[in-house]
């Protein structure tokens, strides 16, 4: 089996990222259920959140390329 | 595993970053002429098309090019440079914001849009290019209304232990002058290239299964179906890139010009 170990660092860097813009969405899904009108105002906090979060998998993914080799 | 490997030859490469080496004239250097400089190019002259044409005629009833040119421009000043810097000092910085938004929305759809079909902020340089004209705004805007030292002393929050004040105020320096400017080009780099590359994947996979035969015929017809679904799925990530883009920008913008932090 050959293959590099950098892509593997991606998919474990991946996992963090994954649960965080998953929390981010069920609590704005909760806001805007308990409270339609907050819509606007929730909606960008959330996606600058899901931005933030996203970002460590973003770096994992051009690290794995960097570390190919 | 085992049919698959008897069946398919070994001779399928996967696309790497060398996809998104290409040039168009001149030398196979630093000089050349590439395909993303290309599209840039072409976004300028396409937006400053647009802008013009449906902005020229301005009239009380809108027809449906200035409606939708209105439509964007009203994302770019209430729901981001009115709401995140507030009302007393946004109109100067929406300029800047609504050029970055366009521009960047325009070129993240040059990468599913066919004749072009390349996105140009998966080549770092220009995502750095951009992110660099925000970090020297955000400093300077900042600079101007507290003055030099003022702004240093803005960085960390008041009422603090005075033992903690040097690592607050180190920690907020790398953050401000470092990690910022980084994430945002990387951000937008990162997206664009991932997207792209998995597209590509998808597509070339696709396409080698569909000609090597057998059961994995199947299997290229399913991937092609899942190329088209991840190419509606990058339409969004394009679009969302653009808005988290300019919304860090006038963040980082509303930060700089806050009266308290």
């Amino acid at each position: 089996m050959t293959g590099n170990i950098a892509i593997l660092g991606y998919g474990l860097s991946a996992i963090g990222p994954g649960i965080g813009v998953g929390l981010i969405f069920a609590a704005y899904i909760n806001g805007v259920a308990r409270q339609p009108e907050a819509r606007g105002m929730l909606q960008p906090i959330a996606f600058l959140g899901m931005a933030i979060t996203e970002a460590l998998a973003i770096f994992g993914i051009a690290l794995a390329f960097v570390f190919k080799g | 595993m085992s049919i698959v490997a008897t069946v398919a030859p070994a001779d399928y490469t996967p696309p790497g970053i060398e996809e998104f080496w290409q040039p168009l004239f001149g030398t196979d250097g630093p000089l050349a002429i590439t395909r993303p400089m290309l599209l840039m190019a072409l976004s300028v002259i396409l937006v400053a098309w647009w802008l013009l044409a449906t902005t020229r005629k301005k009239a009380v009833l809108p027809g449906r090019g200035q409606m939708g040119t209105e439509a964007i421009y009203g994302i770019v000043r209430n729901g981001i440079a009115k709401d995140l810097i507030g009302s007393r000092e946004f109109m100067r910085f929406v300029p800047l914001l609504f050029t970055l938004f366009v521009v960047i929305l325009t070129n993240n759809f040059f990468g599913v849009i066919p004749p072009m079909s390349f996105p140009t902020m998966s080549r770092i340089g220009f995502p750095i290019a951009l992110s660099l004209i925000v970090w020297v705004v955000f400093h300077v805007v900042g600079m101007k209304k507290h003055g030099f030292i003022g702004y240093w002393k803005s960085l960390v929050p008041s009422g603090l232990p005075k033992a903690m004040v040097p690592f607050i105020f180190f920690l907020e320096l790398i953050t401000d002058l470092f990690t910022r400017p980084v994430t945002l080009a990387l951000r937008l780099f990162g997206n664009m290239f991932a997207g792209h590359i998995l597209i590509v994947l998808f597509i070339t996979g696709g396409w080698y299964m569909l000609t090597s035969g057998g059961v994995l015929v199947i299997a290229g017809g399913v991937t092609w179906i899942f190329a088209f679904v991840m190419t509606l799925f990058e339409l969004l990530v394009e679009f969302l890139q653009a808005y988290v883009f300019t919304l860090l920008a006038a963040l980082y913008i509303a930060g700089a010009v806050a009266d308290e932090h």
